[in-house]
């Protein structure tokens, strides 16, 4: 045996080849049944397309103004919300997490235990209150729902961010302070890049979180106006009577095709991020 | 290393510390106050709800007025109820005496608690599989690593119709459909959201296994151990770690599906009850305070208690499970 490989892991390896392609057939699925009328997929939806059953890209073109609702619009409020508050999240998050590591004072301690008590409570328990508040203070828009989930995601981040800069050196900061920067220079030209993989780790949970959430701006949110992707999505199904399972398979083709493709072109940084995460929890 | 001993002692360096007491208003206030709107007062507005009737939170009345308007009326209500301390709890807690005694709610509980016990065991024994077997020196890991993981980068809305279709398309060939009965509601969570986590709890349990030390496992071999043996007895205990956070992490998420429930049966089938009552049979805990919400302004109260209960179940199995497994982790 010249080959590095053993025999075992050879068969190992022709085995998880065989699962990871049963383990892409519910996509592969949505794929194929995108390009059928409504009447074959209802029929068989393990068929391929053949002549009869193809619409080409019809579903596609049905699937952009599909539910009364241009699809457009909900990719732009979800890209908005998501960046938004991702972007307000890791900003104000880390300030406030090296600030709490840093003068540790008893509001500090508070704020961070606080933090670690959001972590276990449900979203139920907040959601009817959160939502009439958020009503009242005007944060039911796209561009001020960030503002909400900066407070209800703050948690979780704050908890990571505080855990990363504990763990950084002191010295590299005093030195900077005796250099003559002041807090918020020390913070952004020192402790930010010393944050960086904290920074990528805490971003991509959020999105993930931000991206694919439903109930909290279907209740925040006023619907007739703004959806976002996953309400889109769940609009298709409720507002017929009978659904026209083709267009929404187009319409969660397009919702899921950029995912996809951003997350094989980042893997990396997402698979690590998501395991430093976990080992700080 | 170093970095961990100097923890506690000399962190708060007066030099940094001074300076950024100064800045509290742009350092920690934004957040806070983000906090103060998004979770600390709808929680303690959450709790007192839970003891009112209201349509919307600023028409709350607490449940216990109308009684006290009741008795003064009519004074022997009291009595009846076996005293005033008795006649007060029970319009006090009347949301929450209500909500146990809602079958649908039990229903939910017991349907969320058989769901939890299933998709963990089942989501942590496969993923740590998958993570031992990916972690061996074999061809073609790291794409097996991303297939694994992507279900978990679409949300669970759309999760649900996708999976919902597929069942439906396999149940076909019975003459049968998802929501016929509640076992196939049951299953195909259970199925759907093991593929959504696997991977991502893979993820973990690979992390873990990464930092075994080669060294400890050489040891074991030197030492005779075989295959199995090194498994149960060197590696599984040191990714206790692991193991912690990947249990605590299928629990909470179990406990709190929603999208997911929402989706795929939205609670179908409905049954009827020895009693009459009917109830939607796949619900779970999630699922049944926010349909609960819905049924209309008499149910309000009922839905938040409904959700304090459902908070304080989430928070004790939380941190029981946390002690329990930590206990069990070794120390390096």
């Amino acid at each position: 045996m010249k080959s590095q490989y053993s025999l075992g892991s050879k068969i190992l390896t022709c085995f998880f080849a065989v699962l990871c392609i049963i383990w892409m057939i519910p996509i592969f699925e949505v794929l194929i049944n995108s390009f059928k009328s409504n009447a074959y997929v209802n029929m068989d939806a393990f068929a391929l397309p053949n002549s009869e059953s193809f619409v080409g890209f019809g579903n596609y073109v049905k699937g952009l103004t599909f539910g009364n609702y241009p699809l457009v619009n909900s990719v732009i409020y979800s890209v908005v919300i998501t960046v938004l508050s991702v972007g307000l999240i890791l900003l104000f998050c880390s300030m406030s997490a090296w600030y709490i590591a840093r003068v540790d004072n008893w509001f500090a301690k508070l704020f961070y235990y606080l933090c670690l008590f959001s972590m276990i409570v449900p979203f139920q328990m907040v959601m009817f209150s959160l939502s009439s508040t958020a009503h009242e203070l005007g944060l039911n828009t796209p561009w001020t729902i960030p503002i909400v989930y900066l407070g209800f995601g703050a948690g979780l981040a704050v908890f990571m961010f505080v855990g990363f800069v504990k763990g950084l050196p002191l010295e590299i900061e005093e030195a900077a302070a005796i250099d003559g920067c002041g807090p918020l220079r020390t913070f952004f030209l020192v402790v930010m890049p010393m944050l960086k993989p904290t920074l990528i780790s805490v971003g991509i949970l959020q999105t993930m979180w931000v991206w694919n959430d439903y109930l909290l701006p279907m209740l925040v949110l006023d619907i007739n106006d703004y959806r976002t992707i996953p309400i889109h999505v769940d609009y298709l199904k409720g507002s017929y009577g009978t659904v026209d399972l083709g267009a929404t398979m187009a319409v969660i083709m397009l919702s899921i095709t950029p995912v996809i493709i951003l997350y094989l072109f980042c893997q990396k940084h997402i698979i690590k991020g998501v395991a430093a995460g976990a080992v700080k929890g | 290393m170093s970095k961990k001993q100097k923890g506690g002692q000399n962190l708060n360096s007066y030099q940094i510390r001074r300076p950024l007491k100064r800045m509290f208003p742009l350092f920690i206030l934004p957040t806070f106050l983000c906090f103060i709107i998004g979770f600390i007062w709808p929680f303690l507005q959450g709790i007192y709800l839970s003891f009112t009737d209201f349509m919307v939170p600023s028409d709350a009345e607490l449940t216990v007025i109308p009684a006290i308007e009741a008795a003064q009326k009519d004074p022997s209500l009291i009595t009846e109820a076996g005293g005033s301390f008795s006649y007060y709890m029970d319009a006090m807690f009347q949301n929450y005496r209500k909500a146990f005694e809602d079958p649908s709610f039990s229903r939910a509980f017991w349907n969320t608690a058989g769901f939890a016990v299933v998709s963990i065991v089942a989501i942590n024994v496969i993923a740590f599989a998958i993570a031992y077997a990916l972690t061996q020196k074999m061809r073609g890991s790291n794409l097996f690593r991303t297939v694994f993981f992507m279900p978990n980068l679409i949300g669970g809305v759309v999760l649900g119709y996708i999976w919902s279709m597929i069942f439906d398309a396999i149940l076909k060939q019975y003459a049968t459909y998802l929501t016929a009965n509640s076992t196939y509601g049951f299953w195909g969570l259970v199925i759907l959201v093991a593929w959504q986590q696997i991977g991502y709890i893979m993820i973990i349990y690979i992390a873990g296994l990464q930092s075994v030390s080669e060294d400890m496992l050489e040891a074991a071999r030197i030492d005779g151990a075989n295959g199995w043996q090194t498994l149960f007895r060197v590696t599984i205990p040191n990714v206790m770690p692991s193991i912690t956070i990947c249990t605590f992490l299928t629990l909470t998420n179990s406990f709190k599906m929603f999208d997911q429930n929402m989706a795929l049966t939205g609670g179908d089938p409905t049954i009827t009850l020895a009693g009459g009552a009917q109830i939607k049979s796949t619900e779970l805990l999630a699922l049944n305070i926010y349909s609960t919400y819905k049924i209309g302004r008499r149910w309000h109260g009922t839905a938040q208690a409904k959700a304090v209960i459902f908070f304080l179940l989430v928070a004790v199995l939380a941190i029981a499970q946390l002690t329990a497994t930590r206990k069990k982790e070794v120390q390096q």
